[in-house]
This record gives C-alpha cells, sequence and structure tokens, in this order.
C-alpha cells in the first residue's frame, strides 16, 4: 500500500510513541525510507521532545522547595488529616 | 506510606510529594503564565491534598490524583483572575482540523548543549505556552513530565483516545512554529578544511 504525505504526518505522532499498529508502522516505515520531507518532519518533531522534555526548560524557582516544604510544616502543624473513623 | 500519614505520621507528607513537585509546578506555570501564580497554586494543591488525603483512592495512581488537584486549582485561578484573557477550557473549535508541519528538506539535530542559551530555552517555552490549552495540559503531561498517555488521560479525566489525539496535534503545533526558528537558531557550523 502506497500512501501519501499528508497521511503520514497523521501517523508522525503514534509513529514516535509506537502505538501504530504493525500494519500502519510498516507503511509509514517504507514511506520514510524514500520521502526526505517526512523523515525531516519525524526528525525534527523527535528533536523538539527530546528537547522540551530537557528539566532546564522548565526549571522551579529558586527556593521554591523550601518554600513548599515551610508551606506544608505551618500545615501539617496545624490540621493533621481527618483520622479514620472507628465504625 | 498514605496509610502511615493517615496514621498519624504526618512528617511523611513532606516525602510523598517530593518527586511531584516540579510536575505540579510546571502544569500550574504553563496554565497560568505567570512564576508567582503557579508557585501559589501549587502550594495550594499540596496543602489541598494533605487536607484531602484521606479521599484518595488506592485503585488510582498519588501523581494523577495530585495533577488533577493542581489542574483543578490551576483551572479555578485562571477563572478568577479578570485580569488575564480567559482561555477556553472547551475544545477550540478547530478540534478536527488538520495541521500540516512545517516542511523541511532535511534536519541536523539541535544537541542538548544548545540548551544552555536562555535565547533557546524560552523559545522552546513560548511555543509550549501558545498552544491552545487543552493540547498544552495534554503535551506536559505526557512529553515534559512524562506520564504515560494512561496516567495522562486518568489525570485529565480524558480518553486515551483523546489523548493521542490531542497529543498529535500539540506536537504538530510544536515542530510548526519551532522547526523553523531552532534551525535559524542553530546555523550550521561548517568547517572548511583549507582554511
Amino acid at each position: 500500500m502506497v500512501i501519501d504525505c499528508k497521511h503520514v504526518w497523521d501517523h508522525i505522532s503514534g509513529y514516535l510513541d509506537g502505538t501504530l499498529s504493525s500494519e500502519e508502522r510498516d507503511v509509514v516505515q517504507k514511506h520514510l525510507e524514500h520521502c526526505e520531507i517526512c523523515s525531516a518532519i519525524l526528525d525534527s518533531t523527535r528533536n523538539i521532545l527530546i528537547l522540551t522534555a530537557d528539566e532546564r526548560v522548565f526549571e522551579l524557582p529558586l527556593g521554591f522547595s523550601e518554600r513548599l516544604h515551610a508551606r506544608l510544616d505551618e500545615e501539617i502543624r496545624g490540621i493533621a488529616p481527618t483520622p479514620a473513623k472507628s465504625d | 506510606m498514605i496509610a502511615s500519614i493517615l496514621a498519624g505520621n504526618t512528617n511523611e507528607f513532606h516525602d510523598l510529594i517530593r518527586p511531584y513537585e516540579r510536575t505540579v509546578y510546571v502544569m500550574a506555570l504553563t496554565l497560568l503564565k505567570n512564576e508567582a501564580d503557579a508557585e501559589d497554586v501549587a502550594q495550594e494543591a499540596f496543602l489541598k491534598a494533605f487536607r484531602n488525603l484521606r479521599e484518595f483512592r488506592s485503585e488510582a495512581r498519588f501523581s494523577t490524583w495530585l495533577v488533577s488537584i493542581a489542574l483543578n486549582e490551576a483551572r479555578s485561578r485562571l477563572r478568577r483572575k479578570n485580569t488575564v484573557k480567559m482561555e477556553s477550557l472547551d475544545e477550540p473549535p478547530d478540534e478536527q482540523g488538520h495541521i500540516s508541519p512545517a516542511l523541511l528538506r532535511d534536519w541536523r539535530e539541535i544537541p542538548s548543549q544548545a540548551l544552555e542559551r536562555l535565547e533557546v530555552r524560552r523559545m522552546l517555552q513560548e511555543a509550549v505556552s501558545d498552544i491552545p490549552l487543552i493540547y498544552r495540559e495534554t503535551f506536559l503531561l505526557r512529553d515534559v513530565e512524562e506520564l504515560s498517555i494512561n496516567e495522562t488521560a486518568e489525570a485529565l479525566g480524558i480518553t486515551v483516545a483523546s489523548v493521542k489525539v490531542r497529543l498529535h496535534r500539540a506536537r504538530m503545533m510544536l515542530q510548526k512554529r519551532l522547526a523553523p526558528l531552532l534551525k535559524q537558531a542553530n546555523p550550521t557550523r561548517r568547517w572548511f578544511p583549507w582554511l
């Protein structure tokens, strides 16, 4: 089965996640072998996912943890979670 | 650990939530687009989780339960904030439309070292912040916080099929915007053997 580029674009996400059926994957794979545009789209998408998942992109602000745990401490000292009912 | 906290060892709550600090903050930040608000909402979400720990059902995952609390907190903060332009929490009208990616003839890999440049980090943050909310939430949980597709569906209260559709659209939107920008920001270094 031969598919066009637009059809391949619809499958890029599933291809990256490995959620395509084996038939779909084979068809996409075959198309990618000879289509430099779709290969570049796949490679750039994969590259962008690696970059956005890097911890340096979305960092916790300085002192975030300390402030959070200090606030939790106040809460924990004040209110403990409701104890289990005995009945 | 949850049973132990409920039995009175409340200090263990600190250790329970440590692995999820970043996830909760990042979710709040990308919804609210403001660091101070995001930190406040993240703190509120953790406090709420502590107060309501008894309601946690052991058949659910603690991570997705926590994320859904954080999402609800962030969404209600968004609704309350009059100064911020409201973003629709419903599906955008073009949900079914096709998104064409940026067409390229080749792709030279951008290495992770590029993230040492503030300009590149900003470019990525802005691109993620600009995609519509329902796609952004899905993308963040799955691709930034690396939850599984099932966990993402559970945290967002949507079906696995919806996660897949939204994820695909988010990724295509990001590729369309970022591929040309990143290519420009990372010009190929050429080595001339005769120099």
